[in-house]
C-alpha cells in the first residue's frame, strides 16, 4: 500500500471552539493556572528538544568511556549532561552498528523520550507509523529514504512500558576529526528515532 | 482492551505523512497538551488511567480523528468521571462553581517535570524468568487497560533483559494501586509474529510485565493460554 491516505477529521473551527471553551472553563474553575499552561507549552516548544539528544550522541561518539556508560545504563549517563525528568525516567540507549539497525515506535500510544527528543513529530503518533513499524520496518525505512542491506538486522523497539529508547546512530565516515559541537550539529531527531542515519555534511 | 489504539501490524493506513514534522500542527493542540498535563498534576488520576481514557474513544472516531483529539476526549472524560466539571459546564464553557482543588502552580509544574514519575519499585517477589529464557505471551484479552499489544498474543519470544519491578500498568489503571511486577525486555523474531509475510532479518523488542507471560512449559501444559 503506497497511496497516501487522507484521514478526515473535524474542521478546525469546531474543535478550536471546543478547546477554547474547555480552557476558559478550567481557568474559571481555578483548576488550571494559565501561567502553568504557558510554562508547559514553552518548555516543550522552545526548551526541550532533539538538541539534547544530539549532545548525548556527540558525547558518546567522542568519549569512549561515556559511550560505555550510556549503553550500560542510559538514565544516569544522560543525567550527566543535565537531561532528566518526565518521560525519560527510565532510559535505554540502543546502538546501531554495521550489523544492527535499531528503530523505535510506540504501537499503543506515543511513548517517546521527552527529555532528549522533546515531543514526538505528528507522524510518529499517527496510525500509519504505529501500525507498520513493527510489521514492515524495512518498507517504512525505505519511505524515509533508508535502504538497508539485507544482511543488516533490523530491531524494532515497541515502547509498551515506561522504558524510553534512544537510538545511538552510526557516526558517519569523514567526521572523525569533527569536534563534539560539530558532531552534535549533524545529529538529527529522525536518526535518534532510528528511521534515518546521520550523514556527513556535504564537502564544500 | 482490544481498542482501535492497538495498531501494531494493522493494514490499510497508507504511507507515512512525513510532512507532519512538528509536534503541534495547530494552536489548539498546544492548549490540549498543556491542559492535559496541568490537570494530570491535580493528582486525581494517573498516567495509565489517562491512557485508558484515550483508548476508550469510540473506535471509529479514534481512527478518524487526530492525536490531540484523543487527548481532548480523554481529558474531558476524566474531568467528568472525577466530578471536576459537569456535562453542562463542558457544554457551556461556563463555571457553575469554583473547584476546591488547588491548581498546579508554575513552581509545582517545574518540579514535576524535573522529577518525572519513576515507575521502578522495590521487588516483592523473585523474578520468574531469566535472560535467554523462552516465554510465550498469554492469549488474554482483558477489556481494561493493558500494555500487551494484540499482535504478540500467543507468540513465543526470548527474554533479553530484566528491567526490575515496575508499577504494573493494568492494576494502576484499574485501581490506582502501585503494584510491583517484573518487567522484561522480550525479543520476538519477525517470522514468529508475521509468518510468511515477515520481512527477512528483523525482530521486535517489547517490554512486557510478568503477568503477561508464560514459560514454555506452562504454555505446553495449557496451550489455550
Amino acid at each position: 500500500m503506497s497511496e497516501h491516505t487522507h484521514h478526515h477529521h473535524a474542521p478546525p473551527s469546531e474543535i478550536e471552539e471546543r478547546v477554547k471553551k474547555l480552557e476558559s472553563l478550567l481557568i474559571d474553575k481555578k483548576l488550571v493556572d494559565p501561567q502553568s499552561l504557558d510554562l508547559l507549552v514553552d518548555t516543550y516548544q522552545n526548551k526541550v528538544g532533539p538538541k539534547n539528544g544530539a549532545a548525548v550522541v556527540a558525547r558518546a561518539w567522542t568519549d569512549a568511556d561515556y559511550r560505555k556508560r550510556l549503553l550500560e545504563d542510559a538514565t544516569p549517563a544522560i543525567m550527566e549532561l543535565g537531561y532528566e525528568g518526565r518521560q525519560g525516567e527510565h532510559m535505554v540507549c540502543v546502538e546501531n552498528t554495521p550489523q544492527v539497525h535499531n528503530m523505535v515506535v510506540c504501537t499503543l500510544c506515543s511513548c517517546y523520550p521527552w527529555p532528549v527528543l522533546g515531543l514526538p513529530p505528528a507522524w510518529y503518533k499517527a496510525s500509519s507509523y504505529r501500525a507498520r513499524a513493527v510489521s514492515e520496518p524495512r518498507e517504512v525505512l525505505k519511505e524515509f529514504g533508508l535502504v538497508l542491506d539485507p544482511e543488516v538486522e533490523v530491531r524494532v523497539w515497541d515502547s509498551t512500558a515506561e522504558i524510553r529508547y534512544l537510538v545511538l546512530p552510526l557516526q558517519p565516515a569523514g567526521t572523525e576529526t569533527f569536534t563534539e559541537q560539530q558532531l552534535a550539529a549533524i545529529v538529527t531527531r529522525d536518526a535518534m528515532i532510528g528511521v534515518t542515519q546521520v550523514s556527513a555534511p556535504d564537502a564544500a | 482492551m482490544n481498542g482501535a489504539h492497538d495498531l501494531g501490524g494493522k493494514h490499510g493506513y497508507g504511507a507515512i505523512d512525513q510532512s507532519q514534522t512538528e509536534n503541534f500542527e495547530h494552536r489548539w493542540e498546544e492548549t490540549v497538551f498543556g491542559l492535559t498535563l496541568t490537570c494530570g498534576m491535580l493528582g486525581q488520576w494517573n498516567l495509565d488511567q489517562s491512557r485508558f481514557a484515550r483508548e476508550s474513544t469510540d473506535p471509529a472516531h479514534y481512527l478518524s480523528s487526530t492525536y490531540y483529539e484523543h487527548w481532548l476526549h480523554g481529558l474531558e472524560l476524566l474531568l467528568l468521571e472525577k466530578g471536576l466539571v459537569t456535562a453542562l459546564e463542558l457544554q457551556n464553557g461556563k463555571s457553575g462553581s469554583a473547584s476546591k482543588l488547588p491548581a498546579a502552580t508554575p513552581d509545582k509544574v517545574k518540579k514535576i517535570l524535573a522529577s518525572g514519575a519513576p515507575t521502578l519499585l522495590p521487588e516483592q517477589t523473585p523474578n520468574k524468568f531469566v535472560p535467554e529464557q523462552s516465554v510465550v505471551v498469554k492469549n488474554d484479552h482483558p477489556k481494561w487497560h493493558t500494555r500487551a499489544p494484540t499482535y504478540i498474543k500467543g507468540i513465543a519470544g526470548k527474554v533479553v533483559k530484566l528491567h526490575g519491578a515496575h508499577i504494573y500498568a493494568d492494576e494502576h489503571a484499574r485501581s490506582g494501586k502501585k503494584t510491583p511486577e517484573h518487567l522484561y525486555s522480550v525479543r520476538f523474531e519477525a517470522k514468529d509474529i508475521w509468518g510468511q509475510d515477515a520481512e527477512p532479518n528483523s525482530c521486535v523488542y517489547i517490554d512486557l510485565f510478568e503477568p503477561y507471560l508464560l514459560s514454555l512449559d506452562e504454555h505446553q501444559l495449557a496451550p489455550g493460554n
